[in-house]
Parts: structure tokens; C-alpha cells; sequence
């Protein structure tokens, strides 16, 4: 009998549950604003959904409801990406260290 | 056109890439690299979905643009956004996350052709269940994270909102939650499909008003976890493995979040949730206290005070913020090493409005974070300091909760400062903290209540010393 690939899709899901626990219990807690804004970003890939729905209408008509709410969803999705990416870039550029004592 | 095996390896490639971007963030050092990392696996998820679709209609133009749209509207936020709203920012942000991924549900809903999902009224079974979950998370995550969004921005009180019958309400909107769904996979109506969202719209909008603005921190995590959830979910959908891993990712990076500002306030996740807390049936406490002297002082006091110590510790809290006073606290603390006093940072797990939201403001005001210590590591040197300088920090230094059991932060890890040879508080009155509880540091004989707003104390003390 033929496994379901869901369950290969679930094994993958289970898994990374554990690596996200692992991997996030190793930030240090100093930096846990920029691990939340850049997790927003990364969910933000979820514009990977709002791209087919989005192009999901025909030749004829490129707009129907289901691409619309795509389009905006991508919009939404890019909010996320750009503003999750940068805040968190100009986050970390200000964390130093102590410049050698004199 | 890429073949659907091949997408799927970029697909995982992108997912191992939002891996090493959370494991870059195991110190400063590597935080940077990992970003570029999460980058350069957004760039491939994209690039790949784009592949795979493979002809290029006048819809691709579209997506672009509304990427660059959206894409120049959060570059622009992203910019101009002051530190201290961070808060706020990425409650905003989690709305994002959770409106697009019921759009994409909704998308995936009307049209399940172009997702490969079966045709509209038949969908396949599996596919539904996934869709029907992703959206619901979604919806909640919106709806809270508004309100989240509301109450942190000022525009809400942030005071909690109770009232009779609120839990068995929202238990009830719960277990209707999962009936829907069950009815909306046996019917494949539409109608449940909007009666289902409506319902998600409701109970994340429910379950967040009670919950007061010091208890944010354990809110924003959870809506992070609640935004991978969701992601996951249209991942299930869409048998998208980067969406699977990173939904799993952030799920569990939000949940621990939670767990840690939880454990930070000695309070159960369910404790929190229920809400209520920090609500104004203090009144008790309030009238039953007399008026206890306390001793305050001003500017040329504490500089007087600082200038004689050898080490001093800052405590910060979301006063500091709100004073927007870390820069004017960098400077007072670059005089008093001028003068060769040692000078540390104390920081409490659920000090300010978000997790790690004080080393943020430090870090933006030039403080090295090697300078900046957690309530473990610095705990013991409280006794040895001769001065700790409270700066918009109230309940996470109150000795009350090692010492009274009646009390509603009792258990609460907190901030040894009464152990210092003095204190100085800086604060705008009396009034008690968020839990709504007096603080006893204020009557201690060695305590200096200097009362100001906090940005400009400090800058009278720099001025004094």
C-alpha cells in the first residue's frame, strides 16, 4: 500500500516543531524583539499562496474574485516581508559590543 | 516551467534557510548573517513559485506591482518607525499575516482549481480541513492582533474588559468553531465558509479584550505563534513544504515566547489567557494602607549619591520608554564612567510591552550589549552595588513578591534592588504599578523617590554630576 503524502507533509510539520523549539530556546533573550519581527517575515512567505491565487485567473479576465483577493494578500504579505526584513536589519545593526577600553 | 519535484527542493531549500535565520539570531554576531539568510530564502520561495507557474500572462505584471506596493509601503514603516513602537509594529505586523492568509483561503476557497484542491463544491476532503483551520487561525490572529495593535498604541484602553458570562461566551464561540468546520467539510457550503470566518473575526477580538497592557508581552508572543499556525495551515493547503516548515518554525518560536513571559511573571499561560488581571478591584489594598512617609529627593541629590558609588545598576522598564529617556540614561551613565564608576544594565524577562523590547532601546542608544544582563546573571550583584537606579521600572522590583503570599505577584522572579546600598526611583508619583499593588522599595530607609518625568531626571542628573 501507497503511503499518503500528507503524511509525509505532517512528518515534515512534526519535525520542524521540534527544530523551531530547539533553535529558538538557543536565541539569547536579548535579542527576542528581532527574533518576533523577523518570524513575521518569514510567515510573510506565505505571499507563496497569494501568488497563485492571484494569478489564478484567466487570460481573458486576470481579475475575478478569488485573484483578487490574491492581489491584495500579496500586497499584504509584502508589507510583511519588506518591513519584517528591514526593521529587523536596522534592529541588529545597533547592537555593539564595548569598544576596547580606551 | 520547473517540474514540481525540482520546486519542491527550492521549497525546502528556502525552509532550511528560515532555520539558520532564527539560529543566526544565538548572538549578535551571527544576527546578521541570519537575516540575510531569512532573505535569501524569501527570494527563492518567490523566484520558485513564479518558475512554476510557468507562463508568464499579463497577471505576473499585476503581482508585481502590488508586491512593489506593498513592498515600498512596509520599506517606508520599517524606516520611520521610532524604536519604543516596536510593540506595536509587530502586533500590526501579525494582523498582516493573519488577513493574508485568509485571503489566501478564501482565494483557494473560490477558486480551488488553480490550486489543484478539486472544483468548487467539491473539494477534496483533506484539502478543505487544512483550509478551514489555516483560515480560522488566521481570522483570530487578525482580529486579535487589531486589538492587541489598539491597546498598545494608546487608542484602546489598555485596561482589561470584562464581563459576565465572557468565558463560557468564548467557550462557547470555540466549540462552535469546530462544529462549523465539521459542517463545512460534510457540506462544502459557502455560506458556512463565511459564518466560519465571521466567528474567527469574533472570538480573536474576544479573547484579547480582557487581557490588560502589562500582560502584552505574553499577548504579541502568542499571536506570533498563532500567525504560524496559521501560515502552516495554508501550507497543509497549498503542499507547500517552506510554508509547512516555517508555519512549525514560528508556532513553536511564538509558544516559547509565551512560556518564558509567563514563567517571567509567575503566572500559568491559562492564568493570563482568562485575563482580568491588573483590573481595578484594588481599591481594597489602596484605602486599607496609611499614608507612609517616603523620602524623595532631587537632581543634585542622586548625582550627589552616584558620584560617591563605585558601581551602579540601571533597572529599566517600560517608563523608560514611554519617556523615550534611553538616550539621555546612555549619556548620565558615559559621565559616571568618565568617573571611573562601573556601571551595569538590569533586565527583567517582561520589563516593557514586548519580549527583549529594553535591549532594543538600549542597543538603539549605543549601549553595548555587553553591558546589558539578564535577571539571573546580575542578580547576586545587586548586595555588592552601592547604587541601583530604578528608571520606569515598578512591580518587577517589588520585594512583596518574595515575601508576601497574599500577594498577586507573589512568586514572581524580581529584581533584588532593595539589597543596594541606596536606590533611587525615578518616577512621576506614588501610584502603584500594573498589578495595581503598592511598592514597599518606596518606604525602604534607603530609598530616594526622586519624582519627574524620566527623560528629564536623567538629564538633570548628567547636568549635576
Amino acid at each position: 500500500m501507497e503511503i499518503d503524502p500528507l503524511i509525509f507533509r505532517l512528518s515534515i510539520f512534526i519535525l520542524s516543531i521540534f527544530v523551531g523549539y530547539y533553535v529558538v530556546w538557543s536565541v539569547t533573550p536579548s535579542l527576542h524583539t528581532p527574533l518576533m519581527s523577523v518570524t513575521n517575515a518569514i510567515s510573510s512567505v506565505i505571499i507563496v499562496g497569494a501568488i497563485i491565487a492571484g494569478l489564478s485567473g484567466d487570460s481573458e479576465s486576470v481579475f475575478n474574485t478569488s485573484s483578487l483577493f490574491g492581489f491584495v494578500a500579496i500586497a499584504l504579505a509584502a508589507i510583511n516581508i519588506f518591513g519584517g526584513f528591514l526593521v529587523t536589519q536596522r534592529m541588529l545593526a545597533m547592537y555593539k559590543k564595548k569598544k576596547k577600553e580606551k | 516551467m520547473i517540474s514540481a519535484n525540482l520546486s519542491a527542493i527550492f521549497y525546502l531549500v528556502s525552509g532550511v534557510l528560515f532555520i539558520l535565520a532564527l539560529r543566526g539570531l544565538s548572538s549578535p554576531e551571527t544576527s546578521r548573517q541570519g537575516n540575510l539568510f531569512g532573505i535569501l530564502g524569501m527570494i527563492i520561495a518567490v523566484t520558485v513559485t513564479f518558475l512554476s507557474i510557468g507562463t508568464f500572462s499579463s497577471g505576473f505584471i499585476f503581482v508585481i506591482i502590488f508586491i512593489m506596493v506593498g513592498g515600498s509601503i512596509g520599506a517606508y514603516i520599517a524606516y520611520k518607525i521610532p524604536m519604543t513602537a516596536m510593540p506595536e509594529l509587530v502586533a500590526g505586523f501579525h494582523s498582516l499575516v493573519g488577513l493574508a492568509a485568509v485571503f489566501v483561503a478564501i482565494s483557494a476557497f473560490l477558486n480551488p482549481i488553480a490550486f489543484n484542491l478539486g472544483s468548487p463544491g467539491n473539494i477534496k476532503l483533506g484539502s478543505l480541513i487544512e483550509m478551514s483551520i489555516g483560515a480560522a487561525v488566521g481570522a483570530i490572529t487578525f482580529s486579535g492582533s487589531v486589538i492587541a495593535f489598539l491597546k498598545l498604541q494608546g487608542i484602546m484602553s489598555g485596561s482589561p474588559i470584562t464581563f459576565k458570562g465572557q468565558h463560557p461566551l468564548n467557550a462557547l464561540i470555540l466549540i462552535s468553531i469546530v462544529i462549523l468546520i465539521y459542517l463545512l467539510c460534510s457540506t462544502q457550503s459557502s455560506n458556512l465558509f463565511w459564518i466560519l470566518l465571521v466567528v474567527s473575526f469574533l472570538i480573536g477580538f474576544l479573547l484579547i479584550i480582557p487581557i490588560g497592557g502589562a500582560d502584552m508581552p505574553v499577548v504579541i508572543s502568542m499571536l506570533n505563534s498563532y500567525s504560524g499556525w496559521a501560515a502552516a495551515g495554508i501550507g497543509f493547503t497549498l503542499e507547500n513544504t517552506a510554508l509547512i516548515i516555517t508555519g512549525a518554525l514560528v508556532g513553536s518560536s511564538g509558544a516559547i515566547l509565551s512560556y518564558i513571559m509567563c514563567k517571567g511573571m509567575n503566572r500559568s499561560f491559562f492564568n493570563v489567557i482568562l485575563g482580568g488581571f491588573g483590573a481595578t478591584d484594588d481599591v481594597s489594598s489602596k484605602s486599607s494602607k496609611e499614608q507612609r512617609p517616603v523620602k524623595s529627593g532631587n537632581a543634585d541629590d542622586a548625582a550627589f549619591l552616584m558620584k560617591n558609588a563605585s558601581s551602579v545598576i540601571i533597572v529599566p522598564g517600560y517608563g523608560m520608554a514611554v519617556a523615550q529617556a534611553q538616550h539621555a540614561l546612555r549619556e548620565m551613565v558615559d559621565t559616571l564612567k568618565k568617573n571611573d564608576i562601573k556601571v551595569s544594565y538590569a533586565i527583567h524577562p517582561v520589563a516593557g510591552r514586548m519580549p527583549g523590547h529594553m535591549n532594543v532601546l538600549l542597543a538603539e542608544a549605543n549601549v553595548p550589549y555587553d553591558e546589558v544582563f539578564e535577571l539571573e546573571e546580575i542578580n547576586n550583584d545587586f548586595a555588592n552595588a552601592d547604587v541601583a537606579f530604578v528608571i520606569g521600572a515598578n512591580d518587577v522590583t517589588n520585594p512583596v513578591a518574595k515575601t508576601d503570599p497574599q500577594s498577586p505577584i507573589y512568586g514572581m522572579p524580581v529584581l533584588d534592588v532593595e539589597k543596594c546600598k541606596s536606590v533611587l526611583f525615578v518616577k512621576r508619583s506614588l501610584s502603584p504599578g500594573y498589578a495595581g499593588i503598592d511598592n514597599d522599595l518606596f518606604y525602604k530607609e534607603n530609598t530616594l523617590m526622586l519624582f519627574a518625568d524620566a527623560k528629564k531626571m536623567t538629564e538633570d542628573i548628567t547636568k549635576n554630576l
